[in-house]
């Protein structure tokens, strides 16, 4: 019988299927972080159970970490009691901790990938729902909530329904500018932020298959952000290449045998979707979002849509969204002032974004009206980013490269932005008092971030880019 | 979990429809980090005033209405999914709710918590607050084994719907990870039997 890729994997992944009862699923890998985890653990203590396969369960601490002197102890409280936490289960639980000081530490969806931890063909889950992130190396990977966790520590299982598939194909070649970022802006502005409910998303189509494993992982990242359960992509030789001889990938006869089954994953021919869209790359231009959800977005050059071409149930939501933005029906977004620059969050942190960040900005100045943050995700894309030289490219521009952590796409650490101020951020929600209680924020891919960075307001980068390679 | 089998029970009546969990329990008593303790604070700001006194024409204060069952209007538990809301009504000692419409994301965390959410006609609803609203020592029956329930008073009694996975669950006192714990071979065959790459 023919199947789709979700199926392929999910069906390898059953341990029990009976009528009338969700399967049990088995999950390859856990990842846990400070947050979600600390309810957790405290569950299986009263419960009197250990964690059943430490050795699939790996942790970090992202959430709550400063990103400027991480080697001191970290002054908010509660962090850092989340912190201390997290270290104390999992040395009691025996679990692998990439902690605060650790070479490998980092955000949870960027260190999986850059490890080898995350292949094609497993299934993965984490108490965060960015999890999506992994389903682009062809993996089943979904975000859990707290007592979910709970179950795969004490069971490395899950019970889940099957979920429906969604194929989007995304189809020709990118308009100079455009970036995988841009491309699911565009996406979750079509279908809206509630579009992909219920289902687990498979990207395909030739302007997909052109991406770069770094590029696909910023489009699977931000499949929740348009309801999915997850998002995935067909592991081909980007994946292959990308992932051999990293550290916990399969070597010599492992690799050959894993690489023989990873081929096999695909969804057939003539497999069954639940839904299919299509969509042409030329149509996408830079993107940037005006609203408080991801689904608020439209091309740079663009006007704000007026609320009475809204349907009328969505009028009143969609006028407190622009009265939280400062914004007005019909405006231009082109030329405004932006007051903070954000480049980071497991979106768009991995050494790719820091690199075409650093081309860009190469010869240029930070206007002087902006605060700009670049925080790498994880220790070792800072490592690469200092061994390439680009730590002094950021410092000639006039900011400095932070340490890595989840930083402002979340007000829970110590990266707050100020209340009523702008931020044009690379990472993946605009939602009311995301980025730090009246933040506005604005979504965009890290290029047109960094045109902001250079100029002060929010920028087409098209009339910037004068390296013909960056276009 | 505690099993639940037969209840039969007196009930508290909350006429009102649309309950939203910002009502059931409000945002700000969210920050606890364990299970414990949020029955206090059900449905804070309609129990207490703002000096924290009762008030007492609110149900749960009124020494007429008591009982391990809560019996509310349509829509119960919409709003925020926070699952708070069903350790609260647990908390604060009901086993069963009853309404003629859950939201969907409330029903899925109170049958998660071992707490029953009973689906029931308009006309059935309607027709325990009649009976209630008369007779406050009104017996209500929760079968859930045959899935009925019934007002022996009235005579009056209806079937009402639960997923099967979720009825034995209840029915035999486990929560998700005692379901699966109870299948540990076939977890344990299943590593062993499968291939696995890194
Ligand atoms: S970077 Fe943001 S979205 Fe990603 S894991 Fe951290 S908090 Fe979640």
């Amino acid at each position: 019988m023919s199947k789709t890729l979700v199926e392929k994997i999910w069906d390898a992944h059953v341990v029990k299927s009976e009528e009338g009862f969700p399967d049990i699923l088995y999950i390859d890998t856990h990842l846990i972080h400070e947050v979600t985890s600390p309810q957790a653990f405290d569950g299986l203590r009263k419960r009197g159970l250990p964690v059943l396969r430490p050795k699939q369960t790996v942790a970090t601490a992202d959430h709550n970490v400063p990103t400027i002197d991480q080697h001191l102890p970290i002054k908010e409280e509660l962090s850092r009691y989340q912190v201390d936490m997290l270290t104390k289960n999992c040395a009691e639980f025996g679990v692998e901790l990439y902690g605060l000081g650790h070479p490998f530490q980092g955000i949870v969806h960027v260190i999986g990938p850059e490890l080898g931890i995350t292949l094609p063909g497993k299934t993965m889950v984490c108490g965060d729902s960015h999890t999506s992130t992994h389903g682009a190396f062809g993996a089943i990977a979904f975000g859990i909530g707290t007592s979910q966790v709970e179950q795969v520590l004490a069971t490395q299982c899950l019970l889940q329904q099957k979920p429906k598939t969604m194929k989007i194909e995304v189809n020709g070649t990118l308009n100079a500018g455009v970036r995988a970022k841009d491309i699911i802006l565009y996406i979750i502005s079509k279908i809206s932020a509630a579009g992909g409910t219920g289902y687990f998303i498979e990207y395909a189509g030739t302007a997909i298959q052109s991406l770069s494993m770094e590029a696909r992982m910023t489009i699977c990242n931000m499949s929740i952000e348009m309801g999915a359960r997850g998002g995935l992509i067909a592991p081909d030789e980007i994946t292959f290449e990308y992932v051999k001889g990293r550290r916990f990938a399969p070597q010599g006869e492992a690799w050959d045998k894993a690489l023989a089954y990873w081929k096999t994953l695909y969804s057939d021919a003539d497999a069954q979707f639940d839904s299919v869209l299509s969509f042409d790359a030329a149509d996408i231009e830079p993107m940037i979002t005006y609203g408080t959800n991801p689904g608020m977005g439209m091309g740079i050059t663009q006007h704000i849509p007026a609320t009475a071409a809204q349907p009328d149930s969505e009028q009143f939501s969609y006028q407190k969204a622009l009265d939280y933005m400062g914004f007005k029906d019909d405006e231009p977004l082109l030329g405004k002032q932006v007051d903070y620059v954000f480049i980071g969050s497991c979106t768009n942190s991995r050494i790719e974004d820091l690199r075409e960040v650093a081309e860009f900005v190469y010869g240029r100045q930070k206007a002087p009206n902006v605060e700009v943050w670049i925080v790498p995700g994880s220790k070792q894309v800072e490592k690469q980013a200092i061994e390439e030289g680009l730590d002094k490219v950021f410092e000639a521009a006039g900011f400095g490269l932070r340490e890595p952590g989840c930083s402002a796409c979340l007000g829970m650490n110590e990266d707050k932005i100020p209340a009523g101020k702008y931020c044009i951020s690379t990472s993946n929600r605009n939602f009311e008092g995301r980025q730090g209680p009246n933040a506005r924020t604005l979504l965009v891919s890290p290029l047109t971030a960094a045109a902001a960075a250079v100029t002060g307001q929010i920028t087409d980068v098209r009339t910037l880019l004068n390296h013909p390679e960056l276009a | 979990m505690k099993k639940f089998e037969r209840l039969t029970s007196t009930v508290v009546p909350l006429p009102i429809e649309n309950i939203d969990t910002d009502q059931i329990i409000p945002a700000r008593f969210l920050k606890a980090t364990t299970r414990e303790g949020f029955g206090n604070n059900l449905f804070r700001d309609w129990r207490y005033d703002g000096q924290n006194e009762p008030k007492p024409d609110f149900v749960l204060n009124s020494p007429v209405y008591s009982g391990k069952v809560l019996v509310a209007g349509k829509n119960f538990g919409c709003g925020s999914s926070r699952e708070h809301a069903a350790w609260a009504i647990q908390d604060y000692g009901f086993d069963a709710v009853v309404s003629s419409f859950f939201a969907d994301i409330f029903k899925g965390n109170a049958l998660n918590n071992g707490l029953l959410p009973v689906q029931v006609s308009d006309a059935f609803l309607h027709a325990i607050f009649e009976a209630v609203s008369k007779d406050p020592a009104t017996q209500l029956v929760i079968d859930l084994e045959n899935q009925t329930i019934s007002l022996p008073a009235t005579g009056i009694s209806e079937s009402f719907e639960i997923n099967p996975y979720k009825k034995a669950c209840l029915i035999n006192g486990y929560d998700d990870i005692d379901f699966i714990l109870n299948q540990k071979e076939e977890i344990t065959k299943f590593e062993q039997e499968r291939v696995s790459f890194g």
